[in-house]
């Protein structure tokens, strides 16, 4: 993925709240949000074609998750709140580069390194209630099982020392926000370094939250489960009670297979990475050109040109 | 769903010191109305809520948070101190906010949705257009902000001028300078009259319509309170 949003941040329970900085590969003054700004080419005869982000129902009927998570509840939630987001953002990005784009392009594009581009909150969010529907199912708590208990049992020590950690994040995201478990690939925080040592340990789970729309995507995790705190997910259903709310999602909501798949998703993408990044490793090697294998390379230019936009 | 009752205004608990140095521990302030009194435009569900549980639980987490920054500040436990700056922040802000908060609104029949008169009405004037133009800035301001906050009415001391500006989650009005650090006057802003945005301020009778919320507001807004703010800082 060429527009990567890898930061130095290593604590798990960061809220993401980043400065700006410098040195994305977009221009971001490029990114114009007028509409009308392309040309026609992809003009049917019938009318115009753009590509639209879909609201996706949730994958159960808006009242199989009662009594704990209400049908009222789900009639603002998704048929409100979510498809207001999906609304909103077709409206912004109609006509723009980000027009056509997936999802999950459109917020990295605009989550922008932490300086927010008007799309980014819709996005986001569009991506987070589905993630969100998509971590319950009818009928849903109990235990995990098979890889994901191992790792859970390996990384947090057991699933009740996890369900300790998971509430915690989740009832002291101050304000609106989101709590997630997340499998964390083996990476160092910084763009132009390697881990010389790479082992399996470095391929674990962590516990991290958010605030308002931001997600894990844009810190190169893999999100494997999600609970909203945003007060709209809880307050029908519990007012003010969200330690009560985060207790029913875990005990009778949350969808254990579903995290299971993602997790299986999330080690084969890692692994894919890690695969590409050998090979390209061993083509560098390779190369005829480099003397010293062991230099940063392209970093120390002869020129005075400032060519941060390299890849 | 919690039944609708007119509850009487809860008794005042009284300020006790604690520990030895007598630290100061807060507690609930009344409020200066009934749960009910500002109906339609606010629930007295939401009101007894918003009073009850919300502004108490920050109270409560302020007085551990104060309590435990008491405890390390005698231990010299200096990461301690600077973990706990945020829960003061939060959960001090929180109860700064809403003391605030429910001065600035009254029943109609006690002059809430009263226009201001006098020196805040004139300077409103001057500053915005028109008490409409400042209603529709707040409004507008109100509803887009994302996420939690509040939108604030405020006198800014150094400039002698009224502003209009947002804060997120329970920073308070005189943490701006904290916040963005273009605007460096952050102290000299004094809040005249804050609006919750929280979800929990309205979500119950408005659902997601904020601006909806936002309209009914101004029918109980409490300008005699601002206006005696205002004339203190401006004599």
């Amino acid at each position: 993925m060429a527009a990567t949003a890898a930061t130095s941040i290593s604590s798990p329970l960061k809220c993401g709240l980043f400065s700006s900085t410098p040195g994305f590969s977009w221009s971001t003054r490029s990114l114009q949000f007028r509409k009308n700004e392309r040309q026609n080419a992809r003009k049917a005869t019938r009318g115009v074609i753009t590509a639209k982000i879909d609201l996706k129902p949730p994958p159960y009927p808006l009242d199989a998750l009662q009594p704990h998570m209400s049908r009222e509840t789900f009639e603002y939630h998704w048929g409100k709140h979510h498809r207001a987001y999906a609304d909103n953002l077709n409206k912004q990005i109609v006509g723009t580069e980000l027009d056509r784009k997936t999802l999950e392009e459109i917020i990295l594009l605009t989550y922008n390194k932490g300086d927010l581009l008007p799309p980014f909150n819709n996005a986001a969010q569009v991506w987070n209630h589905t993630f969100f529907w998509e971590s319950m199912k009818p009928g849903g708590g109990g235990e995990p099982s098979g890889e994901l208990l191992d790792l859970i049992n390996r990384d947090f020590g057991s699933f009740e020392a996890f369900v300790k950690e998971f509430k915690t994040a989740a009832a002291t995201q101050f304000g609106s926000g989101w709590a997630w478990l997340v499998y964390k690939a083996n990476r160092l925080g910084v763009g132009n370094s390697v881990n010389p040592r790479p082992s399996e340990e470095d391929k674990k789970l962590e516990i991290v939250k958010s605030p308002n729309a931001v997600n894990p995507l844009v810190w190169d995790y893999s999100p494997l489960l999600t609970i909203d705190v945003w007060e709209h997910a809880y307050y029908l259903d519990f007012q003010n009670r969200r330690p009560d709310y985060i207790s029913v999602f875990l005990e009778k909501l949350v969808s254990w297979e579903a995290v299971s798949a993602r997790l299986e998703a999330a080690k084969a993408r890692a692994a894919e990475r890690e695969r590409e990044e050998e090979r390209k490793k061993n083509e560098y090697e390779d190369d005829d050109e480099v003397v010293d294998n062991s230099e940063p390379t392209e970093l120390y230019l002869e020129s005075d040109e400032d060519d941060s936009a390299a890849d | 769903m919690a039944l609708r009752t007119l509850i009487n205004r809860k008794t005042l608990t009284t300020t006790v010191p604690l520990g030895f140095r007598g630290l100061q521990t807060f507690s609930l302030p009344d409020l200066p109305y009934d749960y009910g009194a500002l109906e339609p435009a606010i629930s007295g569900e939401i009101m007894q809520l918003h009073h009850q549980k919300h502004h108490q639980a920050y109270i409560t987490n302020y007085n551990k948070a104060l309590e435990q920054l008491d405890a390390a500040t005698t231990k010299g436990d200096a990461s301690t101190v600077v973990k706990l700056q945020s829960a003061i922040k939060f959960n001090g802000g929180g109860h700064v906010n809403h003391s605030i908060f429910w001065n600035n609104l009254a029943p109609v029949h006690e002059g809430g949705g009263e226009p201001p008169k006098g020196s805040l009405g004139w300077s409103i004037d001057n500053s915005f257009g028109s008490l409409e133009a400042l209603i529709q800035k707040m409004t507008t301001e109100g509803a887009a902000l994302q996420g939690s906050g509040w939108v604030w009415l405020a006198l800014d001391k150094e400039f002698k001028r009224l502003v209009v500006e947002t804060t997120a989650n329970q920073a308070s009005c005189v943490l701006l300078f904290l916040q963005d650090p273009l605007v460096t006057k952050g102290p000299s802003l004094v809040p005249l009259l804050g609006i919750d945005v929280w979800e929990h301020a309205y979500y119950l009778q408005y659902k997601n319509v904020r601006p909806d919320y936002l309209k009914n507001i101004w029918k109980v807004i409490n300008w005699k309170y601002a206006s005696e703010v205002f004339e203190k800082e401006n004599p």
